[in-house]
C-alpha cells in the first residue's frame, strides 16, 4: 500500500478500536483508509476526492437524522451515505494515527 | 501552432462566436468543480457570452470573448468554458467532452491555442493533480491558482515562482471572485495570441495519469516544492456548519428558507407583475386607439399583445427564483440543502441533488430541467428530469387563478386567513406533488432502478455570492425566457389568431364556431366529452399543448371578452358553459397534462432524443386525462354535495 502524507492532522485524534469501517468511525476521530471495496468507477471517483488508500479521513457532522454525513478528507469535506462509507475500510489501528 | 489556424479555417459547423475567420485565437479554461471556473469565466468575458451544448451531448457549451485590453493586439480571443472535472479519464460525458475539445477532435471547436487551468489554491494538493493530464499535452498553459483571498486570510503560503519553474508554465495567483491579479490572465492571453509565448518543458516529470494515488502523490511532490503550506481550516465555515446542519436549527432554517423563496416569488413578486401587466394593457389599449380598425390590428392588440404580454407578466417571478438559486449556490448553501434533502429524497428512490431541481420547477419546469445537470448519476437525472413537470409551474397559476375564481366560493376554511379558494389552490399544488413522487417511486423501482446509488458531494465554503455573477445569471435567464415568449408563444398565438379568422366569408370573419379552430374544437369533443368539457374547451386544450397559460388568452377571445383583463366576464361565461364537474376535471387534467412545448423541447435536448419526452408526454396525458374522467364522474355523482 502507499505511504502518503498529504492530509492536514489537525484533526486527527486517537483512532477507534473498534472502527472498521468509514461508517463505524465516530465523529472527531480520525481513520487510515485502507482500501474501497466499491465498483471501479465509483472508487475511482472517491479517490478523485482524496478518498485514497493511506489518507488520514475525520468523520465530521451529519445531516440532521443522521444521514449522510460529512468527512475531512484531503483539504476539503465531502458527503456520502452510510452505505458507501461502509464500504470504505480502515487499516486496523495500533493505538494512533501518525503521519508517515 | 500553424495547424491549430488550420482547423480554425476548416472546422465544420464551427460555433457563432467562433465565425471570425483563422486569426481566432482559441483558449479553453478548465478546472476542478468549485474552483472558481465560471466566476474567472464571467470575469473575463462579461456579457460576451453563449450557451449552448456540445454537439451531439447534453453537455453545455459556454463560448465568450475576451475584453481584450492591449492596444497592440486586434486579435480576439474566444474563451471556450470546459465542465469542471476533476481529471481526464474518460468516464463521464463531462470528461469525454473535456478531452475531445483539448484534442481538438469535438466538431465545431477549433483546438485550443492556449489552456487557463484554474485550480482553487486553499486545496491545492488535490487540486493539482489535473495539472498532470493537462500539462501533458504541451498546449501552452496558465496554471491560475484561484481563492487568493482565501489563502492569505487563512494562513496559506505558496511559493509561485517555484511552482512555475516546476510546470514549466507561468503561475498566477488570483482572486476571480475579488478581480485580483485578473491583468496577469489577460497578459498571458495576449502573449499566446501574439505567439511570443514559448513552452518551457516541466522540471519534474509526469506521473503516469491512470493512477490516480500515484498523481495524487506527484502533486504532494510539486506542492511541497513550491513551499506550499495549506490554510487553516476555513473556521467560519465551520461554525456556520454548526448552525446550517445543527439536528434542530439545521431543518428548521432549512423549512425557513423554502418557505420564504416561496413567499417572495408569489406575494413579493405580485407589485411587480401588476405593474408589467398595467403597462401591457394600456400599450396595448393605446396601439388600439391609434391604429384605424384593420384586420392587423386584431391581429397585432388581441393576439400577439394581450397574448404574448400574458406570458411576460412571468419574467419578474422567474427572475426572483433564479435570484435565489443564484444566492442559494453562489452562497454554498445549497450544498447544504441537499444534504438536508437526501434523506427524504432517497425514500422516494432519489436523491439529495434531485430537490433543488425539483423546488425550480415550481416556477417552471424549463429552468428545473436544466439544473439537473449536477445529477452525475445518469437515472436519477433522468428519473427527475421526467418528474419535474408535474411540479404546478408559474404557468399553470392563471388557469387555476381562473377556474377557482369562477367555481369555488370563496368561504373560510381555517380562519379568515385560508379560505376554500386559497385551499383549492393549495390542494392542486399537493396533487402535482404527490403525483411527481408517485411517477419517481414507480420509475425507480421498474425501468430506471439502480443497484447502488453513491451520493457524493463535496461541501464547498461558505462564500459571499458577487452581484456580478448574479446579475449575469438573471440576464442569462430572462434572455432565455424572453426568447421562448418571442419564438414559440408568439407563433401558437398568430397560428390560433388565423385558425380563428378563416375561411373568411362574404369578406366577414368567420363566428367561431364556424372557424377553423370552432373545426378542430368540434373534431376534439367527442373525446373530452367524458371530462366534462365542450368544444370551446377543446380549441382551449389544443392551444394549451404549446404553453398551458396561453388556454386562458384563447378562452377568452372565444368567448368575445378580454381574457385575463377582464377576468370578470370570463368567468361569467365559462359559470354558465361549464358544468362543475367539468371545471374540477379541467384543473386536474392542467396539474397533470404536459402542456409546454418548451419542457418538451428542452427534455429532448437534454436527453438527446425524442424517447423520453414521448413517453413522458403520453404518460403525463394518459394520467391527466384518466384522472380528469374519474374526476368528473365523482363530482356529477354528487358525493360532495
Amino acid at each position: 500500500m502507499l505511504q502518503m502524507s498529504v492530509n492536514s492532522g489537525s484533526d486527527a485524534a486517537p483512532h477507534s478500536a473498534v472502527a472498521r469501517t468509514l461508517a463505524q468511525l465516530p465523529e472527531g476521530e480520525a481513520g487510515v483508509l485502507d482500501r474501497l471495496e466499491l465498483p471501479d468507477d465509483i472508487a475511482r471517483r472517491l479517490m478523485e476526492l482524496g478518498f485514497l488508500p493511506g489518507h488520514i479521513i475525520v468523520p465530521a457532522r451529519s445531516a440532521p437524522g443522521g444521514e449522510p454525513r460529512v468527512y475531512r478528507v484531503d483539504g476539503s469535506e465531502v458527503a456520502l451515505r452510510r452505505e458507501t462509507a461502509s464500504h470504505l475500510i480502515l487499516r486496523p489501528s495500533n493505538g494512533k494515527v501518525s503521519e508517515t | 501552432m500553424s495547424d491549430c489556424h488550420d482547423c480554425a479555417g476548416c472546422a465544420v459547423a464551427v460555433a457563432p462566436a467562433l465565425q471570425k475567420g483563422a486569426r481566432t485565437h482559441v483558449v479553453a479554461i478548465i478546472g476542478p468543480p468549485n474552483s472558481g471556473k465560471s466566476t474567472l469565466f464571467n470575469r473575463l468575458t462579461g456579457l460576451r457570452q453563449k450557451v449552448a451544448n456540445f454537439p451531439g451531448v447534453t453537455v453545455e457549451q459556454r463560448v465568450g470573448k475576451a475584453k481584450m485590453h492591449g492596444a497592440t493586439n486586434h486579435n480576439d480571443v474566444v474563451l471556450v468554458d470546459l465542465p469542471g472535472v476533476y481529471s481526464l479519464n474518460p468516464r463521464s460525458e463531462d470528461e469525454q467532452v473535456t478531452r475531445d475539445v483539448l484534442a481538438g477532435t469535438m466538431p465545431g471547436i477549433p483546438k485550443p491555442d492556449a489552456v487557463l487551468l484554474i485550480l482553487d489554491c486553499t486545496n491545492l494538493g488535490r487540486h493539482l493533480v489535473l495539472a498532470a493530464p493537462i500539462l501533458s499535452l504541451k498546449l501552452p498553459t496558465l496554471v491560475i491558482l484561484n481563492m487568493a483571498d482565501d489563502l492569505k486570510s487563512r494562513g496559506g503560503h505558496v511559493d509561485t515562482a517555484e511552482l512555475a519553474n516546476e510546470l514549466g508554465s507561468p503561475v498566477a495567483l488570483i482572486s476571480a471572485s475579488k478581480g485580483q491579479g485578473i491583468e496577469k490572465v489577460f497578459q498571458f492571453m495576449e502573449g499566446t495570441s501574439a505567439g511570443t509565448t514559448s513552452l518551457a518543458p516541466p522540471r519534474v516529470e509526469l506521473p503516469v495519469l491512470q493512477d490516480i494515488p500515484r498523481c495524487r502523490q506527484w502533486a504532494h511532490d510539486v506542492g511541497t516544492g513550491a513551499a506550499y503550506h495549506a490554510p487553516a481550516p476555513p473556521i467560519w465555515t465551520r461554525r456556520l456548519d454548526s448552525v446550517f446542519l445543527h439536528p434542530i436549527a439545521g431543518p428548521l432554517i432549512f423549512l425557513i428558507v423554502v418557505a420564504g423563496v416561496f413567499q417572495t416569488i408569489f406575494k413579493g413578486a405580485r407589485p411587480l407583475m401588476d405593474g408589467l401587466q398595467a403597462f401591457i394593457q394600456t400599450s396595448g389599449q393605446w396601439i388600439e386607439h391609434t391604429l384605424p380598425p384593420s384586420i392587423f390590428r386584431s391581429l397585432l392588440v388581441d393576439g400577439i399583445w394581450s397574448g404574448v404580454g400574458a406570458v411576460i407578466v412571468f419574467l419578474p417571478q422567474i427572475l426572483l427564483l433564479f435570484l435565489f438559486i443564484g444566492i442559494l449556490e453562489d452562497s454554498g448553501y445549497l450544498a447544504r440543502a441537499a444534504l438536508i434533502a437526501d434523506r427524504t429524497m432517497a425514500k422516494f428512490g432519489l436523491q439529495g441533488k434531485s430537490f433543488i431541481p425539483l423546488i425550480s420547477a415550481y416556477a417552471c419546469a424549463v429552468p428545473a430541467i436544466m439544473a439537473t445537470r449536477t445529477i452525475e448519476n445518469k437515472r436519477d437525472r433522468l428519473a427527475t428530469i421526467l418528474i419535474a413537470p408535474f411540479m404546478t409551474c408559474s404557468a399553470r397559476l392563471p388557469v387555476y387563478t381562473l377556474i377557482i375564481a369562477a367555481f369555488i366560493a370563496d368561504r373560510p376554511l381555517l380562519g379568515h386567513f385560508f379560505g376554500m379558494q386559497a385551499g383549492a389552490l393549495l390542494g392542486l399544488y399537493v396533487l402535482g406533488f404527490v403525483a411527481a413522487i408517485a411517477t419517481a417511486r414507480l420509475l425507480k423501482s421498474s425501468i430506471l432502478k439502480t443497484e447502488r446509488v453513491p451520493f457524493v458531494l463535496e461541501m464547498p465554503p461558505y462564500r459571499w455570492p458577487t452581484l456580478r455573477s448574479l446579475g449575469l445569471r438573471l440576464i442569462d435567464r430572462s434572455k432565455v425566457f424572453l426568447r421562448r415568449a418571442g419564438t414559440v408563444i408568439l407563433l401558437v398565438i398568430v397560428v390560433l389568431w388565423v385558425l380563428e379568422n378563416l375561411p373568411v366569408k362574404n369578406g366577414q370573419p368567420p363566428a367561431i364556431a364556424d372557424s377553423f379552430a370552432g373545426m378542430i374544437g368540434h373534431a376534439v369533443e367527442p373525446a373530452i366529452k367524458p371530462l366534462g368539457f365542450n368544444w370551446k374547451i377543446g380549441i382551449g386544450l389544443v392551444s394549451s399543448i404549446a404553453a398551458r397559460e396561453v388556454i386562458v388568452g384563447t378562452l377568452g377571445t372565444i368567448y368575445h371578452s378580454e381574457g385575463t383583463s377582464e377576468s370578470v366576464g370570463l368567468r361569467k361565461a365559462l359559470q354558465s358553459d361549464l358544468s362543475p364537474g367539468g371545471a374540477v376535471a379541467l384543473l386536474v387534467f392542467f396539474a397533470f397534462a404536459m402542456q409546454c412545448m418548451s419542457t418538451i423541447a428542452v427534455v429532448r435536448r437534454e436527453t438527446g432524443g425524442w424517447k423520453w419526452p414521448a413517453i413522458q408526454f403520453s404518460y403525463m396525458t394518459f394520467l391527466a386525462y384518466l384522472c380528469a374522467l374519474i374526476t368528473n364522474e365523482v363530482v356529477r355523482s354528487g358525493i360532495f354535495t
